[in-house]
C-alpha cells in the first residue's frame, strides 16, 4: 500500500498553485486534507503524475460573515473548524448539525470543507448539505474566476464541474428566510462511517403556517446528491400535518430516488431508510420552522 | 505463606513501555543495508497460471532480485502440516498444504505469485505492479454446499472431490434418544467468515549473517519455537545457527500461530540468497487475503428432549469451510464438534462433519478456533427448545446443566490435544444465578420489558452459557534466574501479544520468591533464551507457561532456603522470603539480601560443592495431563430501533469461571476484548466473496470493526473452580469473551423483535440482514454469502 511515483509541489502563493494546475493540468491533483486523496493513492486507485499541495497557501481557511446575511468558507477550512465556528452555528446551523457526522475528529482537524465537496463522494455529507442549502461555489483558475451553483457544481459519481486547471477556493451559504427549520440526520453501521444513506432537509414555512419550500437532498442513495423534488412538491402549499409528511416520505422512497445495492445495504433497505429519515428529518425541520417564527 | 501477589490486580509491568513508545515490534527493526519485500499477489480466486513475465521488473532500478515458484527450485515445497488429525476412528483427511509461491494454479485470491526484493517497499511495489502473470480463470469453488456436488469445480484438482475430511464422533446413541424423545427441534444454522484483523499485521525480518553463519528471524509469531526448528529443518541449518525473536506483537487472536506461512518461508531464505537483510511487513489488504481466516460452517442440528426439557441426544452434522489448503488439520472443526456439549448433560451425541476446500484464504484457528460456531447450535436449540416447550430460557439451561458431583465429566469424545474430552472441574448453576442476579433477569422481563414493549420499544434480553477447552499441552518451560542484584530474571519461550504475560507470570514468581513484581525482567519469545516450547495458543499461555514458571520458581526458592538455612544456621521451615531477602522468620536483621545469596552460589573461587548447581536457578517444565475447561455465563439487554434496524448494547454481563485467578486486572481486560471481538462477530464482521471468490470487502471502510461507541462497559463477575489438573489451579481465559456472543446476539434480537415465528439462525447479522429477515425475504441465507 505505497502509492505510486508522483511529483510533488507546495506552492505558498495562489497564483502559484494556479501556475501548477495550468502547467499539468490532467495529471496534477491538489492536496488539501488528503483524507480521501492519501487513501485512494496507497491503494494506488488513484495515481496522479503530480501533487499539488494546498497547504501553504495563505487566506483558503476562513470563516467570514456574508453582506447578504450568510456565510462565506474558504476552501481549505479544516471541517473541525467549521463545526466549532460559532458563527457557522448561527447563520448556518444545518452545516453545524452536520459536521459531526463525517468521519472521526481526527479525520475532521485535517479534512477540509472544500476537499470533501470537491471530492464529490456520492456518501458524503457536505455536497447534500450544500445542495439543500443552495451554497454557491467560487471557483478559480488563471483564466479567471467564476461561480456556480450546487446543482452546476456536482455533476456525478465523484465528479464536479471544475475544469483540470481550477481550483475551488470558497463556498457561499446564503442566509435561510425566515421560518426556516432545518434537519440532518443520517444512518450509518457506526458512528463515523459513510452512511447507507443520509438526507439534509430545509423547510420554509409561509406566515399561514403552510410549506412554502421544502428542500430534501439525500445522500448515499444515488450518484451524487439526490434532491427529492416530487416529495417537495408534495408538501409545497401544504399545513405540515404528520400525514402530509407520511405521504412526502412515501413519495421520496418511491419516486425520487432509484437506490443501488451494496454488501453494507441492499436497494430495498435504502429505499426503506429514505422514507424513515424523510419523516425524521421533516418532523424535525418543521417543528425549528415553527420555533423561528420571527425569522 | 501469606500470599501477596497471586491474585491481585496489579497493574501491567509492560504498559509503560508500550504506552511511551518503548517496546520493539518486528517493523521496528532496522538494519544496515536492509532489502524489502513486496508480492504479486493473484486478483482471481481461481485460476491457472499460464505465464509469468519478470522481465521489466527485473530491470527497475533498485530492484535485487524477482522470484517466481520456478526461481525457488529445490526450496519450493508445501508447508508442513502443523496439527496432524486426531486419531478418530474412520477418519479421512486429505492434507494439502500452503506453498510459498503459487505454480500453475492459485487457488485463492491474494496467494502469491511473485516475490520482489528492491531497495524499498515502494521500490518493491512499483516492480510488482510491472510483473504481469497470465492467468486462465477457472470458475471458483465458493459455496460450501454447491463445493461437494459432483460437478463442482475442484481446488485441487488431483483429488476426486473438494472434500479435506469426514469425521464421525458418537456418544451413545442418538437413535435411541430420538425414539424416547418427546420432542425433536431439527434447524439449520449458518455461520459466516469473519477476520481476526489484529491491530499489527503480520511481519518478518531476516538477517543471515554470512560471516558468523547465523539467522536472526524477528517474526510477529504466536509459536518463535516452533518457527525455529522447522526454519532449520527447511534451511539445512543446526537449529543453534538460528534465532527466532518474536517481539511485542500487536495481537496474535490465532492466525499468527499458523505456520509457515509462505513468507515465513521465503524470507529466510532469499536473507540467505543475497546475504542482505530482508524485511517484509504486511499491509492491511494483504492481511485480508494473506493471514489465515475463521468462521464458515453450516449445521443441520437436532435435540431430542423430553416434555420437561431434559435433553435426551443432540444430532449435529455440519459442513466445514478450510479455504484453500488445510495446514492446520482439523482443530477448528473438532472444538466445534467438542465445545457445542457445553455445560450440560447430553446422554447421546452424534456429531459428524465435513470440511471442505474453497477457493477462499486459509482458515485456521482465530479466537475462540470453532468453538463460537459449537455455542451457537447448542443455545440457539436450547432456545428454540425452550419456546416449544414453554419453559423459561434460564430454566431449561440450569434443567441441563452438569451438576458438580459428576466432575471430573467424560463426553466420550476425543478433543483438538487428542484427550478425550473430560472436563476437569465445573460448578455451573451459581454462575448462572449471579448472571440473573447482575442482569436483573426478573424485573426485566417481568416489569422492565412489558412497560417498555407498551411504549412501542424494542428490548430485548439475552442470556447463554459456554465452555471454553483451554490450556492444552504438550508442554511449556522456564528458567528462574535470581540475578547479583538481586533481581530476577524469567525466560520462557512462549510469545506474547498482549495478554500482559510481563505481569502475571512475574506474579508467580514474586509469589515464590517475596520480590516485587517490578523487579522481575521477562523474557518471552525468543528462542536464543529459552530452547523449548510451544506457544502460545488455545488459551494457553497461563496454564501451561504459568505453572512452569511457578515450578521453576519453587525449585529456586527450595535452592535459596537450603543455602540461606546453611548460612544463618537455622532450619528452613524457620525461613521466609520477604522484600528480596531471605531472614527468620519475624528478625529483620537476620536478613540476607537475594541478590547476596545469588552472588555466594556463584563464587569466583573457592569451591561450589559437588553435584551442586551454581547460582540460584532452575529451570522447569509442565505439562498437562489434557485441558483444563473453563466456563460462563453471558448476558445483554439492547433495544433494536424499529425502523433503522440499528442496535444498541444497553448492559452486558460476564459472569466468568476460569479457575484461580491470578490477576483479575487482566483477565477484566481479555474478557472485554473477547467481548468486543464477539460483538464484533455477531453483529458488525462479515467477510463478503463474489461468486468468483474474490473478497469484496477488503479494508477496513468495508470490514466493520466494531469501535470504543459499540462495545458496552461490561459489568463482570468471577466465581474459582480451581482446576485439579495443574498446581496452581488456574484455567485459560483468552477466548471466553468472545465464544457466545452469536447465540447471545441472537437470543436477545428475537426477544427484542418480538415477532411470532422469527428465528435467527444465523451469524453474523447486520441492520440490512434484520430488515430482510423481517420482511421474510429470505428465510434461508444463502450458504456463504449474505
Amino acid at each position: 500500500m505505497k502509492p505510486a511515483p508522483f511529483q510533488y509541489f507546495a506552492p505558498t502563493t495562489l497564483d502559484q498553485a494556479l501556475d501548477l494546475l495550468e502547467r499539468y493540468n490532467y495529471d496534477a491533483k491538489p492536496l488539501a486534507g488528503g483524507q480521501s486523496l492519501v487513501p485512494a493513492m496507497n491503494f494506488r486507485l488513484a495515481r496522479p503524475g503530480v501533487l499539488v499541495d494546498l497547504n501553504r497557501v495563505p487566506d483558503l481557511a476562513f470563516v467570514r460573515p456574508g453582506s447578504d446575511g450568510g456565510l462565506r468558507i474558504g476552501a481549505m477550512t479544516r471541517q473541525r473548524q467549521v463545526e466549532r465556528d460559532p458563527l457557522v452555528a448561527e447563520r448556518a446551523p444545518l452545516i453545524h448539525e452536520t459536521m459531526p457526522h463525517i468521519a472521526h475528529p481526527q479525520i475532521r482537524n485535517r479534512g477540509t470543507f472544500g476537499g470533501s465537496l470537491a471530492h464529490a463522494d456520492p456518501a458524503a455529507e457536505l455536497p447534500a448539505v450544500l445542495t439543500a442549502l443552495q451554497g454557491r461555489f467560487r471557483l478559480e483558475s488563471k483564466r479567471g474566476q467564476r461561480w456556480l451553483g450546487a446543482d452546476e457544481f456536482f455533476v456525478d459519481f465523484f465528479t464536479t464541474a471544475l475544469e483540470p486547471d481550477e481550483l475551488l477556493v470558497e463556498i457561499a451559504v446564503p442566509p435561510l428566510p425566515a421560518r426556516t427549520g432545518w434537519s440532518f440526520q443520517e444512518v450509518a453501521r457506526r458512528h463515523g462511517d459513510f452512511a447507507m444513506a443520509g438526507l439534509a432537509t430545509l423547510v420554509t414555512l409561509d406566515e399561514q403556517g403552510r410549506v412554502q419550500e421544502a428542500r430534501l437532498v439525500y445522500l448515499s442513495v444515488g450518484d451524487g446528491p439526490v434532491t427529492a423534488r416530487q416529495a417537495a412538491q408534495v408538501l409545497q402549499g401544504q399545513e405540515p400535518t404528520e400525514e402530509a409528511i407520511q405521504e412526502a416520505a412515501e413519495v421520496a422512497a418511491r419516486q425520487d430516488v432509484d437506490p443501488v445495492s451494496d454488501i453494507h445495504a441492499s436497494a430495498d433497505y435504502r429505499r426503506h431508510l429514505v422514507k424513515v429519515l424523510a419523516r425524521r428529518t421533516l418532523r424535525v425541520a418543521v417543528q425549528r420552522a415553527k420555533e423561528n417564527g420571527q425569522g | 505463606m501469606t500470599t501477596r501477589y497471586f491474585g491481585k490486580p496489579i497493574k501491567r509491568n509492560e504498559d509503560p513501555r508500550l504506552l511511551t513508545g518503548q517496546a520493539l515490534f518486528v517493523d521496528d527493526v532496522h538494519l544496515p543495508d536492509m532489502l524489502h519485500v513486496a508480492f504479486v499477489r493473484s486478483d482471481l480466486a481461481h485460476a491457472r497460471i499460464r505465464r509469468i513475465d519478470t522481465a521489466a521488473a527485473r530491470e527497475r532500478p533498485g530492484v535485487v532480485a524477482v522470484y517466481t515458484a520456478e526461481d525457488l527450485g529445490d526450496y519450493w515445497r508445501p508447508g508442513p502440516l502443523l496439527v496432524p488429525p486426531p486419531p478418530v476412528k474412520d477418519i479421512v483427511f486429505h492434507q494439502r498444504t500452503q506453498v510459498p509461491l503459487a505454480k500453475d494454479k492459485v487457488r485463492h485470491a491474494g496467494e502469491a505469485v511473485a516475490m520482489v526484493v528492491a531497495e524499498s517497499r515502494y521500490i518493491a511495489e512499483d516492480a510488482a505492479e510491472e510483473i504481469f502473470v497470465e492467468y486462465e480463470p477457472l470458475p471458483g469453488v465458493v459455496d460450501l454446499e454447491e463445493a461437494l456436488q459432483p460437478d463442482a469445480p475442484r481446488v485441487h484438482e488431483d483429488l476426486e472431490s473438494n472434500l479435506a475430511a469426514h469425521v464421525i464422533q458418537e456418544k451413545g446413541s442418538y437413535a435411541t434418544a430420538r425414539e424416547q424423545a418427546d420432542v425433536v427441534i431439527s434447524r439449520r444454522f449458518v455461520y459466516d467468515r469473519g477476520t481476526a484483523a489484529a491491530m499489527e499485521n503480520r511481519g518478518i525480518v531476516a538477517h543471515w549473517d554470512f560471516k558468523s553463519q547465523h539467522l536472526t528471524v524477528w517474526d510477529t509469531t504466536q509459536a518463535p519455537i516452533p518457527i525455529r526448528n522447522g526454519l532449520a529443518a527447511m534451511l539445512g541449518l543446526s537449529e543453534h545457527q538460528v534465532r527466532v525473536i518474536a517481539p511485542f506483537i500487536g495481537g496474535g487472536f490465532g492466525p499468527k500461530i499458523m505456520m509457515f506461512y509462505p513468507e515465513e518461508m521465503l524470507l529466510p531464505w532469499v536473507s540467505m540468497q543475497l546475504k542482505r537483510p530482508v524485511k517484509w511487513i504486511e499491509d492491511r489488504e494483504e492481511n485480508f487475503y494473506a493471514t489465515t481466516q475463521e468462521r464458515g460452517q453450516i449445521h443441520q442440528a437436532e435435540m431430542a428432549l423430553t416434555q420437561d426439557g431434559r435433553i435426551l441426544g443432540v444430532k449435529d452434522v455440519f459442513l466445514h469451510d478450510t479455504g484453500a489448503y488445510d495446514p492446520y488439520g482439523l482443530t477448528v472443526p473438532i472444538n466445534s464438534q467438542c465445545t457445542l456439549l457445553g455445560c450440560y448433560d447430553v446422554p447421546n451425541y452424534y456429531s459428524e462433519f465435513r470440511v471442505v476446500f474453497t477457493n477462499k484464504p486459509i482458515v485456521t484457528p482465530y479466537r475462540g478456533a470453532g468453538r463460537q460456531h459449537g455455542v451457537f447450535v447448542m443455545e440457539r436449540l436450547l432456545d428454540l427448545a425452550a419456546r416449544e416447550l414453554g419453559l423459561d430460557r434460564a430454566e431449561i439451561r440450569r434443567r441441563n446443566f452438569i451438576p458438580p458431583d459428576k466432575f471430573p465429566y467424560n463426553n466420550q469424545i476425543i478433543y483438538q490435544d487428542f484427550a478425550p474430552l473430560v472436563y476437569d472441574s465445573g460448578n455451573y448453576e451459581p454462575a448462572l444465578d449471579k448472571a440473573l442476579e447482575l442482569i436483573d433477569y426478573q424485573r426485566f422481563i417481568q416489569e422492565e420489558q412489558p412497560r417498555l414493549r407498551a411504549e412501542g420499544r424494542k428490548v430485548g434480553l439475552g442470556i447463554v452459557t459456554y465452555v471454553e477447552g483451554t490450556g492444552i499441552g504438550p508442554y511449556e518451560g522456564a528458567r528462574v534466574t535470581v540475578e547479583a542484584s538481586g533481581k530476577v530474571s524469567v525466560a520462557t519461550g512462549i510469545g506474547t501479544q498482549g495478554q500482559g504475560h510481563f505481569t502475571s507470570f512475574a506474579q508467580l514468581v514474586a509469589e515464590q520468591l517475596g520480590v516485587d513484581v517490578g523487579d522481575i525482567f521477562l523474557v518471552t519469545g525468543d528462542t536464543d533464551q529459552f530452547y523449548w516450547g510451544a506457544g502460545t495458543f488455545a488459551s494457553r499461555g497461563a496454564v501451561v507457561a504459568g505453572n512452569a514458571i511457578h515450578a521453576g520458581a519453587q525449585a529456586v526458592r527450595r535452592k535459596i532456603l537450603k543455602m540461606a538455612s546453611e548460612e544463618l544456621e537455622v532450619a528452613e521451615e524457620d525461613l521466609e522470603l520477604v522484600d528480596g531477602t531471605v531472614r527468620v522468620k519475624g528478625v529483620p536483621d537476620s536478613a540476607i539480601k537475594l541478590g547476596e545469596l545469588a552472588v555466594k552460589a556463584n563464587p569466583l573461587r573457592g569451591a561450589v560443592k559437588p553435584d551442586a548447581e551454581p547460582g540460584l536457578e532452575a529451570t522447569a517444565y509442565f505439562g498437562p495431563e489434557r485441558g483444563a475447561t473453563a466456563s460462563g455465563v453471558h448476558a445483554m439487554i439492547l433495544e433494536i430501533d424499529p425502523e433503522t434496524m440499528l442496535v444498541e448494547i444497553q448492559k452486558y454481563v460476564v459472569v466468568h469461571d476460569c479457575g484461580k485467578v491470578i490477576n483479575p486486572l487482566i483477565l477484566e481486560g481479555q474478557i472485554q476484548g473477547g467481548v468486543a471481538q464477539g460483538i464484533g462477530n455477531a453483529f458488525y464482521e462479515q467477510l463478503f466473496f463474489s461468486e468468483n471468490g474474490t473478497l469484496l470487502n477488503a479494508s477496513f471502510m468495508d470490514y466493520l470493526l466494531p469501535t470504543a461507541t459499540d462495545v458496552p462497559a461490561i459489568i463482570s463477575d468471577h466465581l474459582e473452580t480451581p482446576s485439579p489438573l495443574n498446581p496452581l489451579g488456574v484455567k485459560g481465559a483468552g477466548e471466553a469473551g468472545a465464544i457466545p456472543v452469536g447465540p447471545l446476539f441472537a437470543q436477545a434480537v428475537e426477544d427484542a423483535l418480538d415477532i411470532p415465528g422469527l428465528e435467527i439462525r444465523e451469524i453474523p447479522l447486520s441492520p440490512n440482514r434484520l430488515f430482510e429477515l423481517i420482511r421474510g425475504e429470505r428465510t434461508e441465507r444463502e450458504a456463504d454469502h449474505g
